[in-house]
């Protein structure tokens, strides 16, 4: 099996003893196939228990491992190590404050997440003894795409404008509300739209795109974010330029 | 100062935010070039200004617009107005998803439509402009 | 330390916890519900699930059919009553997840579409592509979002169940960020922590999952029931350990040994079916228990493939085709091609038994109640037990709603039935006591031991003596070492002192609870001198039902190794039978 020696630069920062982050260097015998998150596994095991960072499914679904690697947002159990050369820097994702070492407070988004509210608001009362909600494979697949997020922010770490204007609702929780807004299923749409068409919502947003370059699952918050935008044009249209198609 | 037990916050310079990272360099491009449409925006409206003032400031106008400087001006305007188009033109699939069926078009059709429009656009305006 | 006062503590929110929650919530929005787990929810190990859910639900099935598949896929060591509740429940469930948004796959007249799956006669089991367990879980998270009854701690781990006169009056946590000590102070405390798969090296299982929730009830008195039964799913990846659905097989796919030959038809689950043409319940539907035994068989023989990571067998997907991989395992065509390099679509991927799975657990009954008032458990860190000695694909993500919703009527129940008077002094000093401990192992600084060092030492001794097939001798080497690992541990030392998200006190933490599991693990193993489900000794190879159709309760002591007793097995409509995975005779089955 081969083997090599991947120089690791990992941010270190202990809320309790150091006042700014600095960087740690460390040696790390891998290999070939790991990912970065075997590195820091055995880091962790064998060279420096201090280290701290978050990960468990090691299989890109559980959204824990999401760091900057080379500047890049990235979930650390899906960055392979065949695909860098020379010294790999490791930092916690840019734009939320770093907790200690690779953990972040994320505080932020579970609670921008909740506001959205991502959950299914039904169009018609039917009680669950009278069976499955009817949805064709299309309506499925209408919205599908966004029900994969797997929260791990990588969209955040990306997004320019979240990280100057904290106040932005942000791709992931507004592409969960769209994720509901277009589930033939759920009559929500209204409720959602007072926080996700305001200016802290898709408003905020100026068509970056970086937010679907790195989404380890191709849920693609961009485009959800401007056909909100589309849609909510559609709305005013609607209400102030022909009053008359008002319900 | 000294470590007080707090998260630590990387502050986002609000001014150099883009100049580190390519993928904000080009979204940067893809706004500044905004610009250049915006000249010749500015360009035409002169132009209607001084058709308005009579022959002589007309022709003058129209010297000046086809001497070197003129030209050069109008590919520049030209290429970035191109660039600003083509960018967003790429990227609007993603604004405007079309399912037909189960499937989705696919984007390159959405975008092609997007050219295609352009092209029956830009032969119309040459043959209003009498170039046939 | 600081108190929070609450109704009911959930532990652990994954998809029983929430779903407890959310039935709490629903029945009673004036209860106040803590919601503990030392992760975001949507980081717990439910999103790692891929194939479905089993629920009766298109009319050529029936629950005598999923009665019988469970019972006998178990080998007869499921309670009978619990399956018969878990059974008529099943459907309502995953119903009331479609109603909840869950966005299951459909058929063309848009009802909920089902798969085959291993050892399950009908189609049954509910999917979302190959991400169902993500998807139930996600949909259950979000779902939680609307009630304001429920309060979330996350990132606490929680240290202490804290009994008063054989009542769970709360528990200590402790708070990652900032690494305080709280109490939780609750008359019901559900217990939903999940299994125990990472007191093994080669793992589906996510680094979260440390059997702390079992050791927490086994260590405050209740016993863990069955923990010997510890399932290794066929089709893992060979380097990381990373599953690959049954589905996989479900769908038409074959596995073959360097022969090509399909081997499962050589170890009763024959003869061979035509490929891409899946036969439920035999060959590669045979159950999971069978199909990993039979790996074991040919590896033996020199059949399998030997690759840079061990014998595999391989996993043949190509007769599939393309369309077919992307639309109903999207995942498993990612994961296999960007972690081990080999596309199904064009080639067959090689893949191994790993460990996926605890069949035993915090013993409970029907009810999903412990033998201490007040107490509750559900999903995989308890064991009801419907999954008997061998669970089948799909039915544990319907157990996680079934017994969660089950635990969280329980607690109501308690909760109106008066919960006696508490000795609040008692009460506080078990938790200062829980608390000191905790101070101890933090302060502790003559340290003789690693963390990193007995985990490997755990490991290495799970994987070579309590694996797919075990002996006596091993077994009695395995409890030797844990014990002495028990002892050992006794004297680590932390290298990280500090307070905040310390991860290095975290997987002390962890560490301890695995060695209490694992021990309870092979203690209980080497006592069952019988071959049965996914136990299988190899000096006592046939099922002993005189002697052993009784589940096995582990019972904590913490100066030595676990007391081993027994309970009855629940037998209602279905006496012990012959497990019969060959296609031929299945329809004289389980007459």
């Amino acid at each position: 099996m081969s083997e090599r020696i991947v120089e690791l630069e990992v941010l270190r920062f202990n809320p309790e003893t150091d006042t700014e982050p600095r960087f740690q260097r460390y040696s790390v015998p891998c290999m070939n196939e790991w990912v970065v998150l075997d590195a820091l596994n055995h880091v962790k095991e064998s060279i420096d228990p201090t280290l701290s960072y978050r990960w468990s499914c090691h299989m890109a679904v559980c959204g824990s491992c999401g760091m900057m690697i080379n500047g890049e947002p990235k979930l650390a159990c899906k960055a392979f190590l065949r695909e860098y050369e020379g010294v790999i820097r490791v930092e916690p994702l840019a734009h939320f404050p770093i907790q200690r070492d690779l953990v972040t407070v994320i505080d932020d988004f579970v609670t921008k997440l909740k506001r959205v509210k991502p959950y299914l608001i039904p169009k018609e009362d039917q009680p669950v003894e009278a069976g499955e909600f009817r949805q064709s494979p299309a309506e499925l697949k209408r919205y599908k795409q966004y029900t994969l997020c797997i929260n791990c922010m990588l969209c955040y770490a990306a997004c320019p404008e979240y990280g100057l204007v904290p106040k932005f609702i942000g791709p992931a929780a507004i592409s969960l509300a769209h994720r509901y807004n277009e589930d033939s299923r759920d009559g929500g749409r209204e409720e959602r739209q007072q926080e996700i068409a305001s200016n802290e919502g898709v408003w905020e947003c100026s068509f970056v795109g970086a937010c679907s370059e790195v989404c380890p699952e191709h849920v693609d918050p961009a485009g959800a974010l401007q056909q909100i935008k589309i849609k909510s044009t559609v709305d005013w249209y609607k209400e102030h330029a022909m009053p008359w198609s008002k319900k | 100062m000294s470590a007080n037990g707090k998260p630590y916050v990387r502050e986002v310079s609000r001014y150099g935010w883009f100049l580190g990272n390519p993928r904000y360099r080009r979204y940067m491009a893809r706004e500044v070039t905004c610009v250049f449409i915006g000249l010749h925006a500015l360009i035409l409206l002169v132009a209607l200004k001084r058709l308005s003032e009579g022959r002589e400031a007309w022709e003058a106008f129209l010297h000046n617009l086809t001497g070197p400087a003129g030209i050069v001006l109008q590919l520049v305007i030209l290429a970035f107005a191109i660039y600003h188009s083509t960018s967003w033109f790429n990227v609007t699939p993603k604004a405007m998803p079309v399912q037909i069926g189960e499937q989705f078009l696919p984007g390159a059709v959405i975008i092609g439509a997007h050219y295609a429009a352009w092209l029956v656009a830009t032969v119309a305006v040459l043959y209003l402009a009498g170039a046939f | 330390m600081e108190t929070i006062k609450t109704d009911v503590a959930v532990l652990g929110a994954g998809g029983a916890g929430i779903r407890a929650a959310i039935a709490l919530a629903e029945a009673r929005p004036s209860l106040k519900i803590a919601l503990v787990s030392k992760v975001y929810p949507m980081r717990s190990h439910t999103c790692a699930a891929e194939g479905g859910a089993a629920g009766v639900i298109k009319s050529d099935d029936s629950m005598d059919h999923h009665f019988h598949d469970t019972v006998g896929g178990g080998d007869w060591l499921s309670d009978q009553d619990a399956v018969d509740y878990f059974i008529r429940e099943a459907p309502k469930e995953l119903l009331q997840l479609e109603h909840w948004g869950c966005p299951w796959s459909r058929e063309p007249n848009g009802s909920v579409a089902v798969r085959p799956f291993g050892g399950m006669k009908k189609q049954r089991t509910w999917f979302a592509a190959d991400k169902s367990g993500f998807h139930i879980l996600h949909t259950l998270f979000q779902t939680s979002l609307k009630y304001p009854s429920i309060e979330r701690f996350d990132e606490y781990y929680v240290t202490d169940l804290v009994i008063e006169d054989g009542r769970c009056r709360g528990f200590t946590a402790i708070e990652m960020r900032s690494g305080q000590m709280k109490f939780f102070r609750a008359n019901a405390v559900i217990i939903a922590s999940g299994g125990a798969g990472r007191m093994f090296p080669f793992t589906t299982n996510g680094a979260i999952k440390t059997g702390d929730g079992m050791a927490l009830a086994y260590r405050a008195g209740v016993p863990l029931k069955d923990m010997e039964f510890v399932q290794y799913h066929p089709t893992g990846l060979p380097n990381t350990g990373t599953l690959l659905t049954e589905a996989c097989r479900g769908e038409g796919g074959i596995l073959v040994n360097k022969n090509g030959r399909r081997f499962l038809q050589d170890y009763g689950m024959g003869p061979e079916t035509p490929v891409g043409q899946p036969v439920l319940k035999t060959m590669e539907l045979g159950p999971r228990d069978r199909v990993s035994q039979a790996f074991w068989h040919e590896q033996k023989k020199g059949n399998m493939v030997p690759t840079r990571w061990g014998d595999c067998m391989m996993l043949d997907l190509r007769h599939l085709g393309e369309k077919k991989i992307n639309e109903r395992l999207p995942l498993v065509r990612d994961m296999a091609t960007s972690y081990l390099g080999v596309d199904p679509v064009t080639d067959p991927v090689p893949v191994r038994p790993v460990v996926h799975y605890m069949m035993g657990g915090i013993d409970t009954d029907i009810n999903a109640a412990t033998s201490v008032k007040g107490l509750y458990a559900a999903g995989e860190c308890a064991c009801v037990s419907i999954n008997g000695a061998n669970r089948l694909g799909s039915n544990s993500l319907t157990e996680l709603l079934v017994f969660g919703r089950r635990a969280a009527l329980s607690a109501m129940e308690h909760l109106d039935g008066g919960t006696g008077t508490a000795n609040e002094v008692a009460i506080t000093a078990g938790a200062d006591a829980a608390q000191a401990r905790l101070r101890e192992l933090f302060n502790r600084t003559d340290g003789t031991e690693t963390i990193a060092g007995v985990r490997k030492e755990m490991m290495a001794t799970m994987e070579e003596n309590a694996g797919i097939y075990r002996s006596g001798e091993g077994l009695e080497k395995a409890c030797a070492t844990l014990a002495s690992l028990r002892q050992r541990y006794a004297g680590i030392e932390l290298h990280d002192k500090t307070n905040v998200y310390n991860t290095d006190l975290l997987q002390a933490l962890e560490l301890g609870a695995m060695l209490d599991c694992a021990e309870a693990v092979t203690v209980s193993a080497l006592e069952r001198r019988e071959s049965r489900g996914a136990h299988q000794r190899l000096d006592f190879t046939a099922r002993d039902d005189d002697k052993y159709l009784r589940h096995t309760l582990a019972r904590y002591r913490s100066d030595g190794p676990p007391e081993i007793g027994y309970s009855d097995v629940v037998i209602t409509r279905s006496p012990p039978g012959v497990r019969d995975y060959s296609g031929e005779k299945s329809a004289g089955e389980q007459k």
